[in-house]
């Protein structure tokens, strides 16, 4: 069944092209439209569900082996390139012969393999010459999908996340003059984000990239007749282009050190590079550097996260499925995808665990000041994704996208839930005109506490899991000398997102109906949110619960964002064991994360991911042994140092493993209870409290309001630069470059007319006297020669010419003349 | 020759329309004239599909011609073309039939003189790209400013003498220094000192097929025996392996140089260009943009590239320094100064919208000349194919500007906002093109782009890091441009009554956008016209770089230490 995995991405595209396409022209139904769309991604969903299940669960299961299309020929070579030479990487590759010995074994291992493994493990490029010369190969980019373990993940997500979303979008649109160009866009989304985790290769990679980023430009700019949606879009653009800048310079640096861009080419050679411990700049610290500016554009970390919470401008679905729950985590994706190069490089997982954890704070502090429901919501989500990227940054691969799907769960669902609320009350935004809605809305309120309480980290939700294990992967770290720093940040931010969720939740749905008021509080700073919202003070709507088609899908996900953790329950539970076997998400992704201490792929066997034996993976799924191991038997640190480690620190006072992660689990709980506590108190206790403390925290408080004028700041350092650029290289255009051409123009008329003054009174009045003299000799002749004919003159133009010819030519046509008489005669 | 003259027939097909328009139609016949000179230029185009049939396993030069022309000079007849002359004549001759369709409603006197020059400049600048005789090239060349000329003085706006005069002069400054150095070549063939170090190696491999390799023999035995020189381009080509490094090779190569960086143009010749365009009617802009800066980068591929190669691979003859270093320079400022240029008129509040899109041309051409100065298969690829890549979409813009244009008789961009609501269809394809010229993957530019900087990345680092700015700025201004045309409400009452495209600019739109999606999806076969061709040239300037089926030629020894850099 997973050969089919390449009508996923095209069955949205076919469903965007036919609404895009006709459903103007042929007057399309909304509910046509709508079938068509949700039609299509159904059975993409299905589709998905059968092929993950036939490549990893099913009787034919190939996990952990990669599935590439082109392998069945479902593929084309889509960009053939000319030879490629490795400039780069060369220094490295020779530092990669010292490690002669494991090249031998590698060597011994490849000679062992089947034709079928080999082909699975692509080619083993690493084994080609030294000399620069030689090191070159063909470069033809193909357009085949890959599935794999993350792909899977991926696909499940995406299109099953967004089926909700696409059906509660028929149900929230409902109305909209454009709804077959909302539905195109949307599946033309779906189509780019499912490159873009399905292609197996860095290229179509960023063709998803920039497909979701046009996506999410066209609907951002849904409404783009409102000028802050038209801005917000072309703000997400340009900003997520900078992160491109990176990307795609990461991409020439992949190619110019690996010669291919094919993923499983790529990760077989890099994991045979040397580790850059930090600040070793090597070639793969580099390509990681640019890799991780593109993620930080794309998911919005600090400090390319601007764009985000302007995105907010497009409808909700969009925000829902774009901007929390899929395209942001691309960066994720990527990460976790190039793995091996990142954890390459010490340098830069601390960068990305540094910028994960500012982000994470940085955007959680902002979340509690802000007062419109999206906007809380986004920057949520800014934060959330930071969690993620400190996973990441901390060597939790696996923890990172387990948090990327309860985050698209419970996200989703309070985007969602978010734009059911703005439905029922009539395109209000503003949370301090709403309160006491959980009367009117019972349906919403109910699935919107599903996700407050998995955002705000209490057991058993989806939230709980994967936050937790984040933060005991920062403190247990032996990644990055800074595991304990990113710890006590990630803490402090799972507090403030505690706080500002349950301040969303009191100003939303508990304490009293604002909306009824006649006058609404002034905040300090306060603005009216878009042109067309309606206020209050003109007339009072009294909000009504959304229709089933938008209460269903909440539904769904409330359930997945209440259970959906339980695919990745923390072996503190289990005995020290993530159980299930693969249904567990941390081993269903093991064979993709390279280990750097072993220096192969998974975590326990030393066997490549590309080149493993599928027996020894069985066995290493269903019996996890990283975590039984005893501690002092642990392997050296994978970069030969580590600084201060917090979990060990914890440890060698309780003396048991299981019992320091219960100690974590237990501090992650309490602060969640203390964000809550601390929230209720503020919004539903005391009402007064917001006020005072904002007033005494007045400086603080301005800054997080003003969500600390980074955009400010941007503004005037980037953009009216650049502006003022386009002014002066203008400027310089017009005044010195085609000031001297037409400079050169005056200076040659300015000659003219010196020649022309010479020209009529010295020159001229020689010619002059002397054609006096020669008139009056040769008048009659001359007198003659005008006669007035134009063909007369035309001859003696012609003669002319002749004779010009014949004077310049002269030498020339004689040769040809004398050769031609010789040749003749 | 036996077989048909395919390529005379394309080259000079449009110049039978022209005289039988002159010779068959009145004055006052205007609309027949426009109907029977867009079916001429569409039968020139089916013409042209006929040298889709280029062998593109064998590659280097087909289709050939010879005939004895001014045997006294040594110039012949010769006629011929590899993959990418094929690609930019095919191109020219559909520009052709775009342009004359998208004039029937702009031009509104003198149509007959009008189609009669667009005709002739169609010739011009097919002969340009069939030439394999130096002179022959030259000539068309020259030619093909005449009736750009006149299409901007006589039909263009309202400043249109100062446009034309500009254009004129400045291209034929260029013109004349290139004269000098296309003398000196004639000469040099005439050296049989340097000529008898010709290896027979690099003629089998600049000519790629034996055919031609016979057409060389033959031109240079003709010329042997009428004791001239030869103009063949082959030959100059094979000739230039063997030029001495040194100051003459430097200057020739600028002589050249400076010729088609006026035509390209690169920074900072590029003043005629914004003017030009501004000032043309909307077939001439197309054809500017779309075909005739592309004779300057094209200049650079057949003439400067392999025929002073030691020079075009030069980095230390000025000390620090050399020839690439310059060219790379110039191409780098040439893609952030357009591109900030362009910039300029979006930041400005009542901007002229063709000036930006001329402005980003001059960023465009930067891509072309920093793909061709990596002197790697895949930068020159890459450059080649953002040849044609530009000449689709800068063309399509100019051909949208001048639909607003015709509709409101202006393109400023302060008069537009919110055209969305009212034009639906040209708002889509508008977005298209802008997508296309930023480099949307899947849309023609990104290949071009991505294999253009590719190979400035293979070169060195840098050079593709400052060429991905521009293209981040390229996004800015494209972007902002759009926004301000198409998004808002309507504040103008003036837009509230335009119509959507007519059917007949759909028609003339629709080819762009198919191709624009074509090229970024299935390069391939575009890639395959063009490779051979691009690995020869590249071969000619470094014998031994690794290029997929191309062995590496013996480097001569005194070519040694600049080919071995690094």
């Amino acid at each position: 069944m997973y050969r089919y995995i390449w009508l996923v991405p095209l069955l949205p595209l076919a469903g965007a092209a036919i609404n895009g396409l006709l459903g103007r022209k042929l007057r399309f139904s909304e509910r046509l439209i709508g079938g068509i769309a949700v039609g299509s991604i159904a059975l993409a969903f299905l589709i998905t569900l059968a092929s993950v299940y036939s490549y990893a669960f099913g009787s034919g299961a190939i996990w952990p082996n990669v599935y590439v299309t082109s392998q069945d020929g479902a593929s084309y070579s889509w960009i053939p390139g000319g030879a490629v030479r490795f400039t780069q990487g060369g220094s490295a590759r020779s530092m990669v012969a010292v490690q002669e010995s494991a090249r031998e074994e590698w060597a011994k291992r490849l000679a062992e393999m089947t034709p079928e493994e080999r082909l699975r493990g692509g080619t083993i490029s690493v084994l080609r010459g030294h000399n620069e010369e030689e090191r070159a190969s063909v470069l033809d980019v193909e357009w085949s999908y890959q599935l794999d373990a993350l792909s899977s993940i991926f696909m499940l997500v995406v299109t099953g996340v967004g089926l909700c979303i696409f059906v509660f979008a028929t149900g929230y649109m409902h109305g909209d003059p454009g709804f077959y160009r909302f539905f195109a866009y949307m599946g033309l989304f779906m189509f780019s984000m499912l490159v873009l985790v399905m292609g197996s290769n860095f290229l179509m990679m960023f063709v998803g990239w920039e497909g979701v980023g046009l996506c999410s430009y066209l609907l951002i700019g849904y409404y783009f007749d409102r000028p802050e949606a038209a801005n917000a879009s072309r703000k997400a653009f340009i900003t997520n282009r900078v992160g491109d800048f990176g990307f795609a310079l990461a991409i020439f640096g992949v190619i110019a050190t690996f010669g291919t861009t094919q993923y499983t080419d790529v990760f077989g050679q890099a994991a045979n590079f040397p580790l850059e411990p930090l600040g070793n700049w090597g070639i793969l610290s580099w390509i990681a550097l640019g890799l991780f500016v593109g993620a930080c554009g794309k998911s919005a970390q600090l400090p390319l996260h601007v764009w985000l919470p302007d995105a907010m401008a497009g409808p909700t679905p969009v925000s829902a499925l774009i901007h929390a729950a899929t395209m942001v985590t691309a960066g994720l994706y990527m990460l976790t995808r190039t793995n091996v190069i990142f954890q390459h490089s010490q340098t830069m997982m601390t960068v990305v665990a540094v910028v994960g954890a500012a982000t994470a704070l940085f955007a959680a502090t902002i979340g509690i000041t802000q007062n419109d429901i999206k906007k809380v919501l986004a920057y949520s989500t800014v934060s959330q994704l930071g969690f993620m990227f400190m996973a990441c940054g901390v060597g939790a691969f696996a923890i990172g996208i387990f948090h990327v799907m309860t985050h698209a769960f419970f996200k989703a669902l309070m985007f969602l839930g978010a734009g059911s609320v703005i439905h029922g009350m009539h395109h209000e935004q503003d949370m301090r005109r709403m309160g006491g809605l959980r009367k009117y809305m019972p349906y919403t309120y109910l699935t919107f506490l599903a996700g407050w309480l998995a955002i705000c980290g209490i057991i058993p939700f989806s939230g709980f899991w994967s936050k937790d294990e984040i933060l005991w992967s920062a403190a247990s770290t032996r990644y990055v000398p800074v595991g304990w720093i990113v710890w006590i940040v990630g803490t402090i931010a799972a507090t403030c997102t505690a706080f500002y969720m349950t301040r969303l939740m009191a100003m939303t749905f508990w304490g009293k109906e604002r909306f009824l008021d006649n006058q609404h509080d002034h905040a300090p700073g306060h603005e009216v949110h878009g042109a067309d919202h309606e206020t209050p003070t003109h007339h009072v709507h009294i909000p009504h619960e959304s229709p089933p088609s938008m209460w269903v899908p909440l539904a769904v996900l409330a359930v997945l964002a209440t259970i959906g953790g339980f695919v990745g329950i923390s072996p503190a539970f289990t005995g020290g064991h993530h159980v299930g076997g693969r249904m567990n998400i941390v081993n269903f992704l093991d064979p993709i994360i390279w280990n750097p201490t072993t220096r192969f792929f998974g975590t326990h066997e030393v066997v490549d991911s590309f080149g493993r034996r599928p027996e020894l993976v069985e066995r290493h799924a269903t019996t996890s042994v990283l975590t039984t191991e005893p501690v002092h038997a642990e392997p050296p640190p994978p970069y030969g140092h580590e600084g201060f480690n917090l979990a060990h620190t914890v440890e060698s006072v309780v003396h048991k493993h299981w019992l320091t992660e219960v100690v974590f689990i237990i501090i992650s709980l309490l602060v969640a209870g203390l964000g809550m506590a601390l929230g209720w108190l503020f919004y539903v206790k005391k009402p007064g409290l917001p006020d005072i403390w904002a007033a005494r925290l007045r400086p603080l408080y301005q800054a997080s309001y003003n969500k600390y004028w980074v955009d400010e700041f941007f503004g005037w350092a980037v953009t009216r630069r650049t502006m003022d650029a386009a002014r002066a290289v203008f400027a310089f255009d017009s005044k010195v470059i085609d000031g001297a051409v037409n400079g050169s123009a005056g200076l040659t008329r300015l000659a003219s007319r010196v020649t022309g003054f010479t020209d009529r009174y010295f020159v001229d009045g020689l010619v002059n006297a002397i054609a006096a003299f020669v008139m009056r000799l040769m008048s009659p002749l001359f007198r003659a020669a005008q006669t007035g004919f134009t063909q007369n003159y035309a001859l003696v133009m012609v003669l002319g010419l002749v004779l010009a010819v014949i004077l310049f030519f002269g030498a020339d046509i004689t040769t040809a003349f004398k050769a031609m008489f010789a040749t003749w005669f | 020759m036996k077989s048909l003259p395919i390529l005379s027939i394309v080259t000079w097909l449009p110049t039978v329309g022209a005289i039988i328009i002159l010779a068959l139609f009145k004055k006052t016949q205007g609309t027949s004239i426009k109907k029977f000179a867009t079916a001429w230029f569409g039968l020139a185009f089916v013409a042209s599909l006929l040298l889709l049939a280029y062998n593109r396993g064998m590659g280097g030069m087909q289709f050939l011609e010879d005939c004895t022309w001014i045997p006294s000079i040594g110039a012949r007849y010769q006629m011929g073309v590899d993959g990418t002359a094929v690609l930019l004549i095919v191109l020219t001759t559909l520009l052709g039939v775009i342009a004359a369709l998208s004039s029937w409603k702009y031009i509104e006197k003198r149509e007959k003189e009008y189609y009669i020059l667009l005709l002739l400049l169609q010739t011009a600048v097919v002969g340009v790209f069939t030439s394999m005789d130096l002179f022959l090239f030259y000539l068309f060349f020259e030619v093909s400013l005449v009736p750009m000329y006149f299409l901007i003085g006589i039909w263009g706006g309202e400043n249109r003498l100062y446009a034309a005069i500009k254009f004129f002069l400045y291209t034929l400054v260029g013109s004349v220094v290139m004269l000098l150095g296309v003398l000196k070549m004639y000469f040099l063939t005439q050296d049989l000192a340097l000529t008898s170090q010709i290896t027979q190696a690099t003629k089998d491999m600049l000519a790629g097929n034996s055919e031609a390799v016979a057409m060389v023999a033959r031109s240079v035995q003709v010329a042997a025996d009428n004791g001239t020189g030869t103009f063949n381009i082959l030959h100059m080509q094979a000739l230039g392996s063997v030029i001495p490094m040194g100051t003459m090779q430097v200057l020739l190569f600028f002589a050249f140089a400076l010729g088609f960086a006026i035509k390209v143009p690169m920074f900072p010749f590029h003043t005629w260009l914004p003017d030009a365009h501004v000032e043309a009617p909307t077939a001439g802009s197309v054809i500017l943009a779309g075909i005739l800066l592309k004779l300057g980068t094209y200049g650079f591929f057949r003439f400067n590239l392999p025929m002073f190669p030691a020079a075009s691979a030069d980095e230390s003859f000025f000390g620090s320094f050399g020839v690439r270093s310059v060219m790379i320079f110039l191409a780098i400022v040439g893609i952030i100064y357009g591109a900030l240029a362009a910039m300029y008129f979006v930041v400005k509040r009542d901007g002229d919208v063709k000036k930006l899109v001329a402005y980003s041309s001059v960023s465009s051409m930067g891509i072309v000349m920093l793909g061709l100065f990596s002197l790697n298969p895949n930068g020159v690829n890459g450059a080649v194919l953002h040849m044609i890549n530009h000449g689709i979409y800068s063309a399509a813009l100019f051909l949208l500007v001048g639909i607003i244009y015709e509709r409101r008789h202006t393109r400023n961009v302060a008069e537009f906002g919110g055209l969305s609501h009212v034009m639906p269809g040209y708002a889509a394809i508008f977005l298209s093109m802008v997508m296309t010229a930023i480099g949307l993957p899947l849309l023609c530019v990104f290949i071009s782009e991505f294999l253009a900087l590719r190979g400035a990345f293979e070169a060195n680092p840098y050079w593709a890091a400052w060429g991905a700015l521009g293209i981040i700025l390229n996004a800015g201004y494209m972007l902002w441009l759009y926004q301000r045309m198409f998004f808002g409400t309507i504040d103008n009452p003036k837009n509230e009554t335009l119509t959507d495209l007519s059917s007949r600019e759909w028609i003339y739109m629709t080819p762009l956008v198919i191709m624009s999606l074509w090229i970024g999806i299935y390069p391939k076969p575009f890639l395959e016209y063009i490779e051979r061709p691009v690995n020869a040239v590249v071969r000619q300037i470094r014998p031994t770089y690794p290029i997929q089926g191309l062995p590496a030629t013996v480097p001569p020894p005194e070519r040694a230490a600049v080919t071995n850099e690094k």
